[in-house]
């Protein structure tokens, strides 16, 4: 088997299922209860923060455990519009987010805030330009994500969070659930106020995410009750996949990176193998520093982007169309008519995803499979984006 | 720009002469502890001064790192130049550009070890101010009292320019002054005391006073993170805990009235003695602050310290309870010690403790108490001690699960 969808959700390291088992087993206390049992867990909690603040260089008590990054997600943006609705109640965000933002803002814009969506350049990308002229009197929030889950493409978060240190009142969010561990992430010097993570993305537990809060941001939360994590997210800490987290957030920023490097290597090599078949075009951006090193999304024209993952997946190759989160609807990807792509194309994007533990072989193990069921499938095509293409 | 070089000056300990040799090495040590995680910095030792080379070290950290050197007077960040003029004057002008608020006037003030150098100091003061002054129109040279001093060293190998001059913490380096055992409660004060002496160079041991079931598990927690945040100026420290919960609940027993919290602090005093004779330590430490409660009086002062004839330091005594968290906020203890759980210092409190004890009634009653020598002696044989390691706050037990 060739699991190739790590964008989608990555095996956990077999120590941190350990840990979980382990803290599940023993350190079953409710960390707020007055007594040992509790104060142990509440340890564990205390000390989970601290890896993950480590890894990212903040503070422990910036990071809020949540249950993922839709609820993390969801608690800055909407934590953030409501909190500071006295301020104003103009958003901006883009064209290609995650549903876990795209939706919130849909939510938020009937209720009577005013939502503006920055475009994207053909490669992904939101121009400075497009942000400062979006930028109003009222503007309270940017949510930008880092890298997009479909295309891979990266956002260039340091120069927004540079452009919006100009406006200290204007919060800045930033989606990192893709980006953290696989780029470099500085929420504090790239003047970042919120920030997005899930465990699963770094091989950690699914059912847990942390959102990192600035010092001195209020946020409305979406959650009433017992006032844990400062307030803001009531509810019994989920011990075990707090630590599980943490654990699994310290391991994969390990020697970073040297594998940034090395998925950047397995990357070019993908790219390559892929763009050598005339039937796939590579999408999205080419250079780097505009490419996520562990995502590669390419376009079978003609062919229903469902039919390669199953062909695949009759190989032992598990890759997704587009972002699983949405790849069950058939509808063309949103995130590839923002760039500009045709409805025929939007229908025909494939995603493949892996992390740095991947090694070449693996790569022209996949390579050698997509090349079988290329051959297979190309002879069936549909023929209109075949004629269209004459036409030209 | 980035600075490339940091020079750190030592302060009062020049002025210990014979000493000096002994102070310097300590400070050394101090310093390569806080560089520990830095593995590219290169340190030139100087008469008075250290240079360290940060090459790939982020110079923030690093400066960030200094707020615990004691000892450290004032430090510079500097920039190195090629031994060459026009290199020199580039430098010079790419410092001046980068100051975050353009200064009105300025003067260069160069200082020529190397004799090989072509230029003497004062050429170089005309021929670097005079290049800075073309590219920066407005900018003017004031000799006497200029916003900005740009210092050029020409040393034997190398050029070194600066015109930041921060003050250190100050001080003695760590462990010149002896050692002494801090008395730690959960409080804001206390650790700000202790961080004092640390400064003035004592190593630091720390006794904390708990009363389960009176006071909670996370009281101690709470305790140990204060003597772990404080074991961040010397790596380590040593923490004695000492239950109190008999002691403190006899006296109560047999007396309830308002002198109970002289009582209280006088056997308090009397272990802390015991343990600091035990290891040795040679003066005791505590956060009271003058007036501050009732325990903190003159009368309530003299009538507590009877009992110890080791040197009581208290250096908070004449501060403000302003100047005190204003320390607290920059040692990063203050956070932790507004957590809300008790010490056994606010239990069985009097309606109205005294501050005037009779220091003849605190004597009659104690001699009344003939339980109280053989728990005290209870306490300080029962008295348990760990040893806290800076970065090392999580337990053995748990570590592993990270």
């Amino acid at each position: 088997m060739l699991y190739m969808d790590y964008a989608a959700t990555s095996p956990l390291y077999e120590e941190v299922i350990q840990t979980i088992a382990e803290v599940m087993r023993t350190h079953y206390g409710n960390p707020s209860s007055i007594h040992r049992l509790g104060v142990e867990a509440e340890k564990l909690v205390q000390t989970a923060k601290g890896v993950i603040a480590t890894a990212i260089g903040v503070s422990a008590n910036e990071i809020i455990c949540t249950s993922g990054g839709t609820e993390s997600n969801n608690l800055a943006i909407k934590g953030v519009a409501y909190g500071y609705q006295h301020r104003g109640k103009h958003l901006i965000t883009t064209q290609v987010e995650h549903a876990s933002v795209k939706e919130v803002f849909a939510q938020l814009a009937q209720e009577g805030f005013r939502v503006t969506y920055l475009p994207v350049s053909s490669t992904g990308r939101v121009q400075l330009e497009d942000l400062r002229a979006a930028i109003c009197e009222d503007t309270t929030l940017v949510s930008i994500m880092y890298v997009n889950n479909e295309m891979g493409a990266i956002q260039p978060i340091q120069e927004i969070g540079q452009l919006l240190m100009a406006y200290p009142k204007i919060i800045f969010h930033v989606d990192a659930i893709q980006g953290i561990v696989k780029l470099p992430l500085q929420p504090k010097a790239w003047g970042i106020d919120l920030c997005s993570a899930s465990a699963h993305k770094f091989r950690g537990p699914k059912g847990a995410g942390f959102l990192y809060r600035r010092a001195g941001i209020n946020l409305q939360p979406l959650l009433a009750g017992g006032g844990q994590e400062y307030g803001v997210r009531s509810g019994t800490e989920n011990v075990p996949l707090i630590v599980g987290m943490a654990k699994a957030l310290r391991m994969s920023m390990d020697n970073q990176m040297d594998k940034m490097a090395h998925s950047y290597r397995l990357r070019q090599r993908l790219v390559s193998g892929i763009a050598a078949m005339p039937e796939l075009v590579v999408t999205g951006a080419h250079q780097d520093h505009e490419a996520a090193p562990h995502i590669v999304h390419f376009i079978f024209a003609g062919m229903k982007a469902e039919v390669v993952v199953h062909a695949l997946e009759q190989k032992g190759v598990y890759i997704s169309t587009r972002s699983a989160c949405t790849s069950g609807e058939s509808e063309p990807s949103e995130v590839m008519l923002a760039l500009g792509a045709s409805r025929e194309m939007a229908m025909s994007g494939l995603r493949v995803s892996f992390s740095a533990d991947h090694q070449e072989q693996e790569i022209e193990q996949f390579i050698s499979a997509l090349q079988n069921v290329v051959r297979d499938l190309a002879p069936l095509r549909n023929q209109p984006v075949v004629r269209k293409e004459k036409r030209v | 720009m980035k600075p490339d070089c940091l020079i750190l000056r030592f302060g009062e300990m020049m002025l210990k002469g014979k000493n000096r040799k002994k102070f310097e090495h300590s400070v050394m040590i101090q310093i390569r502890m806080v560089f520990s995680s830095f593995p590219d910095v290169r340190y030139i030792p100087e008469f008075g001064r250290v240079y360290v080379v940060l090459g790939d070290t982020d110079y923030v950290l690093a400066a960030k790192a200094l707020e615990r050197v004691f000892g450290l007077a004032s430090w510079s960040p500097a920039y190195h130049a090629d031994m060459e003029l026009a290199a020199i004057q580039r430098a010079a002008l790419g410092i001046m550009e980068a100051l975050p608020k353009r200064p009105a006037t300025f003067k260069v003030t160069a200082r020529r070890v190397n004799k090989q150098f072509p230029h003497d100091s004062q050429e170089i003061n005309h021929l670097v101010g005079g290049y800075v002054l073309q590219a920066m129109p407005g900018l003017q040279v004031d000799v006497r009292s200029p916003e900005v001093e740009l210092r050029v060293e020409i040393r034997e190998d190398r050029v070194l320019l600066y015109c930041d001059v921060i003050e250190g913490i100050g001080g003695f380096p760590s462990g010149t002054s002896g050692k002494a055992l801090l008395m730690l409660s959960g409080g804001i004060d206390s650790p700000v005391a202790g961080w004092m002496a640390m400064r003035k160079g004592l190593t630091l041991e720390a006794i904390h006073f708990h009363s389960y079931p009176y006071t909670s598990e996370r009281a101690k927690e709470k305790v140990i993170s204060l003597a772990h945040q404080l074991a961040g100026y010397t790596d380590v420290l040593k923490l004695h805990l000492v239950s109190f919960t008999d002691v403190q609940t006899s006296i109560h027993q047999a007396y309830k009235d308002d002198l109970l919290v002289t009582l209280i602090r006088r056997a308090m005093y009397r272990i802390a003695e015991r343990i600091a004779e035990r290891e040795g330590l040679g003066a005791l430490v505590t956060g009271e602050s003058l007036g501050q409660v009732a325990s903190q009086t003159l009368p309530s002062l003299h009538a507590i310290g009877q009992v110890v004839s080791l040197p009581l330091l208290q250096p908070l005594m004449m501060m403000d309870k302003q100047e005190i968290i204003g320390v607290a906020e920059k040692i990063g203890t203050f956070p932790i010690s507004i957590l809300p759980y008790e010490d056994c210092c606010s239990l069985f409190l009097p309606p109205s403790p005294s501050t005037n004890p009779n220091l003849r009634l605190v004597e009659k009653l104690e001699e009344s108490m003939e339980f109280l020598q053989a728990l005290i002696d209870k306490a300080v044989l029962e008295t348990e001690t760990i040893e806290i390691v800076h970065g090392q706050l999580k337990q053995e037990s748990i570590a592993h699960l990270f």
